[in-house]
């Protein structure tokens, strides 16, 4: 078959569906939403058809992919790293059900934060659910191990988490795929012991997935994503992920012969690792992410034969890059050109005309006659309101925590207690902190940044926006008159002022609804229509 | 055959478009690629940068070690600055002299230019005329890889294939003015190469 030129989630999306999987579930995070937006624009998976529409959250989205595998067909999820926080009830508990049809876990982290408020290694995730973890180095290996992982998944009957990060998410290569399998049919699992998790199922199943262990370690031995690249000299190098790649370009660069274990398959084959011990005198430990296997390796008492993100030999925080493996494994830098003084830095803004510098213009006045002037936000475009010249809001923690947060210094005695949230983040894990708010009658202001799509992550379609928005703070509770919509455009600003005035002053929660589309998706709206006519 | 280029700009200035282009022709000549892409919250109006490393043998890692890029193609004149210290010894820089305006400390437009004048032979290019002499100001992405195309190591024919496979649902009109757009910076860049 003819190569194609894929991004590394992309593989995953195409591994996926020649695997035959029935269905993607998905809430957009970078650098993992590019796996779901190709299986929704693929044509085979158009016809098949493959359901693939985007859930309200990463916990939705587990647990729907959790059903179909009970039914019987195989199932793909895919979330960022902080996703698998929200999903890990699901995520942890499945293996302890165990699944059905495949069931396959692709999770994309963020070393260095590109686009993110932490660099979790998700492996330390699968260690904990004590689920097999796959982590291929380059695009092709990820698309042939996304549809093992399937086969993988059916046979030892468990969830397996795939794990990948932003810079092999984000990179395109030639990937040649191979023919396409067939759907399962529906055959759902009638076993009630294995699901039903009330304590005495929970602890004969928790047995199983012990049991299981030797057989997983087993498996790692053997899989071609954990090999041995030969060489000699004492010095090795344990290359985790996408490691290998650094590892192997410093190798070739330098012309040197050092032995490489390459790690892509968990948990650790132990006897690979032992035999590449014996080998060498020194072991360079390089994991794109935590020092998870470190850690593990060095033991409680450390062991001087070691290097990596511990001793101080590879950064410990932040991605790696062939540069950084060199200097650890002691080669001397290349001079390089320095930056010139006269360059500054460009960070990312809200765009011209964003509807988001409107409402911020107005929230900014109001509230700036107030002596408490906090802002409780989230996570979405109009974070970029804690930049200059904004600087509108003062905190953005988790999805969902400004409503929660602001809640939580009302009841303290703050006023006023305002939120801003957009409408994609509203859904996925506003609604049940608004329920809270009402229930305990918090003094408190929402302003849900409506702009009709999750934009940040590139215009993906939202769970709730426009008036339905509206029917959710209604049916939570929330009182009609103080349910306000305003439209934020610098023509209605006085206007604006005054409803954000009103509802601020409010001694109970409020909800004021910003609306107006985002001007990326409208121009994208707009160009498309102009293309088909 | 290997060649590392660093491709820069500002989010919205249609790099991935060039890095498109280059690796659509590149898969058809046979050659392995690698490509790297800024997605999510740094691409609202912030520097982005794609790594695009192309080699008729195995490539390991998708990003560039520093000072081994055979060529800095920037579609703004201060963002190909950002990116020196991956620049080889004895490479150049390419790069429109558009500035792009979105921060109030932006240096002055002669100092940026004094600066990559610095540098190894540069190509500077009037990118947003030459297009607009295309036909349109946002066919500035092309002219710039026409500048680059005597240095990428591939047949122009492969290149403009390239761009016409990826225009080619917007009409043929789209097309013929990015061919225009790509020759018109290839012309301009095999004439600085002629002066000297």
């Amino acid at each position: 078959m003819n190569k194609q030129l894929l991004l590394g989630a992309e593989a995953i999306a195409l591994g996926a569906l020649d695997a035959g999987i029935s269905g993607v579930y998905a809430y957009p995070g970078t650098p993992s939403t590019e796996i779901t937006e190709y299986i929704q624009k693929n044509s085979a998976a158009l016809e098949q058809p493959v359901r693939s529409a985007w859930s309200a959250n990463e916990k939705t989205a587990y647990e729907a992919a959790l059903g179909m595998s009970y039914a019987g067909k195989r199932s793909l999820v895919c979330m960022k790293h902080v996703g698998l926080n929200v999903a890990a009830d699901a995520f942890i508990n499945s293996a302890i059900t165990g699944v059905n049809g495949g069931l396959v876990v692709a999770v994309a982290d963020d070393p260095s934060m590109h686009s993110s408020q932490n660099e979790q290694d998700s492996r330390v995730y699968g260690k904990f659910a004590m689920l097999p973890v796959l982590e291929p180095s380059s695009q092709q290996d990820l698309y042939t191990a996304t549809r093992e992982a399937f086969d993988l998944s059916e046979s030892v009957k468990l969830p397996v988490l795939l794990r990948l990060t932003t810079r092999l998410a984000h990179s395109r290569a030639g990937v040649e795929p191979t023919s396409a399998r067939i759907q399962n049919p529906l055959n759902a699992l009638y076993a009630p012991e294995r699901f039903v998790l009330i304590p005495q199922n929970a602890r004969r199943q928790y047995n199983v997935l012990l049991g299981m262990q030797e057989e997983l370690e087993k498996l790692s031995e053997q899989s071609w994503l954990n090999r041995l690249i030969t060489g000699t000299g004492s010095i090795g190098v344990i290359a985790f992920g996408i490691a290998f790649n650094y590892t192997m370009e410093v190798r070739q660069a330098f012309s040197l012969d050092f032995q490489v274990l390459q790690i892509g398959q968990y948990p650790l084959p132990r006897k690979q690792v032992e035999s590449l011990f014996k080998k060498c005198e020194t072991i360079l430990v390089a994991e794109e992410g935590y020092p998870v296997y470190e850690e593990l390796l060095r033991g409680y008492f450390g062991a001087d034969n070691i290097n990596g993100r511990m001793d101080g030999s590879l950064p410990r925080a932040g991605e790696l890059n062939a540069d950084i493996i060199a200097k650890g494994l002691g080669l001397k830098p290349k001079a390089v050109m320095p930056v010139p003084d006269i360059v500054v830095n460009r960070p990312p803004a809200l765009c011209k005309g964003c509807g988001h510098r409107d409402l911020y213009d107005a929230l900014t006045t109001v509230m700036s006659s107030f002596a408490e002037h906090h802002v409780f936000s989230d996570i979405g475009c109009y974070t970029l309101g804690a930049l200059e010249p904004f600087n509108a809001i003062h905190t953005c923690v988790d999805m969902g925590a400004s409503i929660t947060m602001a809640k939580g210094a009302a009841d303290a005695g703050l006023r006023p207690a305002v939120a801003v949230i957009g409408d994609s983040t509203f859904t996925h894990s506003g609604m049940t902190g608004l329920l809270d708010a009402i229930n305990d009658r918090s003094p408190l202001t929402v302003i849900i940044a409506d702009n009709d799509t999750t934009a940040m992550t590139g215009g993906q379609q939202s769970s709730a926006t426009g008036s339905r928005l509206q029917d959710i703070c209604r049916g939570l509770g929330v009182e009609e008159e103080h349910l306000r919509t305003i439209v934020p455009l610098k023509s209605h600003l006085e206007e604006n002022m005054t409803v954000l005035r009103e509802e601020i002053s409010y001694e109970g929660v409020s909800v004021v609804i910003a609306q107006r589309e985002c001007i990326e998706t409208a121009a994208r709206k707009k160009r498309n229509k102009t293309a088909s006519t | 055959m290997h060649i590392n280029i660093i491709l820069a700009g500002v989010g919205g200035q249609g790099i991935l478009t060039i890095a498109a282009v280059i690796g659509r022709a590149a898969l058809q000549s046979n050659l392995i690629i690698r490509q790297t892409e800024v997605h999510g919250m740094s691409q609202r109006g912030g520097a982005v940068q794609s790594h695009l490393r192309i080699s008729n043998r195995a490539i390991y890692s998708d990003l560039i070690a520093e000072g081994t890029a055979h060529m800095i193609l920037s579609v703004e004149p201060h963002e190909a600055l950002r990116y020196l210290p991956f620049l080889a010894p004895e490479s150049r820089i390419i790069t429109s002299i558009d500035p792009f305006i979105n921060v109030e400390n932006y240096p002055e437009i002669e100092d940026i230019l004094a600066e990559l004048c610095r540098t190894n032979h540069p190509v500077l290019v009037n990118a947003a005329e030459l297009a607009r002499e295309a036909g349109n100001a946002r066919t500035s992405n092309m002219v710039m890889l026409g500048a680059a195309a005597p240095y990428i190591g591939i047949a122009t024919e492969q290149l403009e294939s390239a761009i016409e496979d990826l225009f080619q649902v917007k009409g043929s009109d789209i097309v013929d003015m990015n061919i225009r757009a790509f020759r018109k910076g290839q012309e301009l860049s095999q004439t600085q190469a002629t002066e000297p």
